[in-house]
């Protein structure tokens, strides 16, 4: 039997309250707790503490919003790491209506990290795929972390066609720390998967709109980001290695990871600046994992927004756009 | 003249072996002691294993290219865009790399033919930061697969390289897509694509332009993959099974049709390019 590793992680969690808090939310943490403490002093006693209250409430929103308006890159890689954070069902859930699931890559077999189907958006038709990394141990083995196996991207190649078939346009949640690095996915062509994965990306000859929702890692993010237009969530990462593989390669000790987040420009306000991405979505005070249901509904009004702006141009418009803009990455 | 005097007689430096009076070489892999000359004329591969050996750009142009191609201009791209900096700078690492190297960057391309048959042969260049991929080689790929569009022939690519080029950060990943679209730009004019697999090509390389060709060859012995081995280690922390990721394994696995001698490339490829030659215009 294979043991597969959990990433290394240490969350915080508060007590009664089953909130996960990273590290650097820890006074945010103290003073959400000493209100609830409060609160349940305050149960059924007729001291007034209303205002005390308020003064700790209105203290620790401007904390939050404070502390999250100036998240450093690596903060924002364990943010976008965040397990409360929402995945592909989430927005299933709260942007998308309709949702048929289609499954299997008709080669080998169905592989849970890629999901894929039909939906609706806005009353708009489209295929919708996207990493799912799951929400609790079980899922988590599942759909084995949002990590994509050959069968995935080849699921993706499959629903991509069938999109351009009929004319339904492409959207991409983008949620992985990467391919799924083991013996049978390279025995069954990984890398091979990946790039006819992105192929077909490029191929389309309708609209396609690619989100980055959490992390985009590597070749396995890249697979199902090659699109006309790019959004990436206020938080999310999008990187050629992760910041410990970084660090661990170039400083030797993946200790180093803070900096190697710094070094690679991952963050989606640097990625803007560079022109990697088109639009960033704003995240609600305090990360997307705070409200997942506001923050599928803005990614949603986004994405609708794209596709509606995309609407009427031609199939060889469309790969033209694709084309120069991967091509003009670097020119000059 | 055999292939290595047209190589000397085209070299524009003095190789390193011959500078530096190092007559015996040490195959990497059964470690016997070979006369540098010997170990040359046999095109680095160990006469006693096997193994062939890692070769630079103007190595394998001259071992596969009839006599009088031309090396293509390298694009100039947009140097240490992040200001990336490690334990060192990378634009100091660059101008470590390109004082040890002929060449700009880690792709070299040239515009000749291989006996009679007209080709653009790329090739990436592992001593070179170890072939990784980033902005040049990106742009010398395009530039070099342009070539083989406006000349309408064939594009033959070598790849080397142990992935992306960190220091370019996301940029090096965008170069991914970005081969992308000139190997379905050849596709779609009908001119052959052929990857020729070489020690070591992984990474996003290998998950991009390498896994593209019409067709894959591969030399003996060659380590291809996506994941690093200790990745997948770490990953599953099970034993790797005898000969994982060698061109012999993804050969039976079907991601490669042929691991072809270095000695039999040259001929080969031009048997391969005789077959899918362009229709000729009427
Ligand atoms: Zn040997």
């Amino acid at each position: 039997m294979r043991a597969i590793l959990l990433p290394e992680r240490r969350w915080e969690t508060s007590g009664s309250i089953m909130v996960s808090y990273l590290e650097f939310e820890k006074p945010v943490a103290a003073l959400e707790s000493r209100i609830a403490e409060l609160r349940a002093a305050a149960e059924g006693d007729e001291v007034d503490i209303a205002s005390e209250l308020r003064r700790l409430e209105s203290k620790s929103a401007d904390l939050l919003a404070s502390t999250y308006s100036a998240l450093t890159p690596w903060q924002k890689t364990q943010v976008s790491r965040h397990p409360a954070r929402p995945h592909f069902r989430d927005y299933v859930a709260h942007a998308f209506e309709d949702f048929i699931p289609l499954g299997g890559d008709r080669y080998f077999g169905e592989d849970e990290a890629i999901l894929g189907g039909i939906a609706r958006l806005n009353g708009r038709k489209l295929m919708l795929i996207g990493h799912e990394k799951g929400h609790d141990t079980e899922t988590r083995l599942r759909h084995n972390f949002g990590m994509g196996k050959p069968e995935g991207y080849r699921k993706a190649v499959r629903l991509m066609e069938l999109a351009d078939r009929f004319g339904l346009p492409v959207v991409t949640l983008v949620d992985t720390s990467g391919a799924f690095p083991g013996v049978e996915a390279e025995e069954r062509g990984q890398a091979e998967a990946i790039a006819r994965s992105t192929e077909a990306c490029l191929a389309l000859g309708v609209p396609m709109v690619a989100a980055i929702v959490g992390e985009g890692g590597s070749g396995g993010a890249v697979a199902l980001a090659s699109a006309e237009r790019v959004l990436m969530l206020e938080h999310a990462v999008y990187s050629v290695i992760s910041p410990e593989g970084c660090a661990s390669i170039l400083w030797r000790t993946a200790e180093k990871a803070p900096d190697a987040a710094e070094a690679m420009k991952m963050t989606a306000q640097d990625l803007l600046r560079l022109k990697i991405i088109d639009r960033i979505v704003s995240e609600p005070v305090g990360g997307a994992h705070r409200d997942p249901a506001t923050t599928a509904k803005a990614l949603g009004i986004a994405i609708d927004e794209e596709l509606a702006a995309l609407s009427g141009v031609s199939a060889a418009d469309l790969r033209r756009r694709r084309e120069d803009r991967f091509l003009a990455i670097g020119a000059g | 003249m055999n292939w290595l005097t047209r190589i000397r007689s085209r070299l524009p430096f003095k190789s390193k072996r011959e500078s530096s009076e190092n007559l015996w070489v040490k195959c990497p892999n059964c470690a016997e002691m070979l006369f540098a000359r010997e170990y040359e004329a046999n095109l680095f591969v160990c006469p006693r294993c096997g193994h062939h050996g890692r070769i630079g750009a103007d190595e394998r142009l001259a071992q596969i290219m009839d006599d009088g191609f031309s090396v293509l201009p390298a694009p100039r791209v947009k140097e240490d865009p992040l200001k990336f900096r490690d334990s060192k700078r990378y634009s100091d690492r660059l101008k470590q790399a390109r004082a040890a190297s002929p060449h700009h960057d880690a792709f070299t391309a040239a515009l000749g033919s291989i006996m009679g048959h007209k080709a653009v042969v790329g090739v990436q260049d592992f001593t070179f930061m170890g072939g990784s991929m980033g902005m040049a080689v990106g742009a010398a790929l395009v530039a070099a697969a342009q070539r083989a569009l406006d000349e309408k022939c064939a594009f033959i690519v070598f790849t080397a390289a142990g992935g992306a080029r960190m220091q370019e950060g996301i940029l090096s990943l965008m170069q991914m897509p970005k081969a992308t679209v000139m190997t379905r730009r050849l596709k779609e004019a009908g001119l052959p694509y052929i990857v020729v697999l070489t020690d070591p090509t992984t990474g996003g390389v290998t998950a991009s332009y390498a896994m593209l060709g019409d067709i894959h060859i591969s030399e003996p012995g060659a380590l291809i993959g996506f994941a690093g081995q200790r990745v997948i280690q770490d990953t599953i922390r099970e034993k790797l099974p005898e000969g994982f990721q060698r061109a012999e394994y993804l050969h039976k696995h079907g991601m490669v049709d042929m691991v072809v001698e270095r000695k039999d490339l040259r001929e080969r490829l031009a048997d391969l390019l005789d077959y899918l030659a362009p229709a000729q215009a009427a």
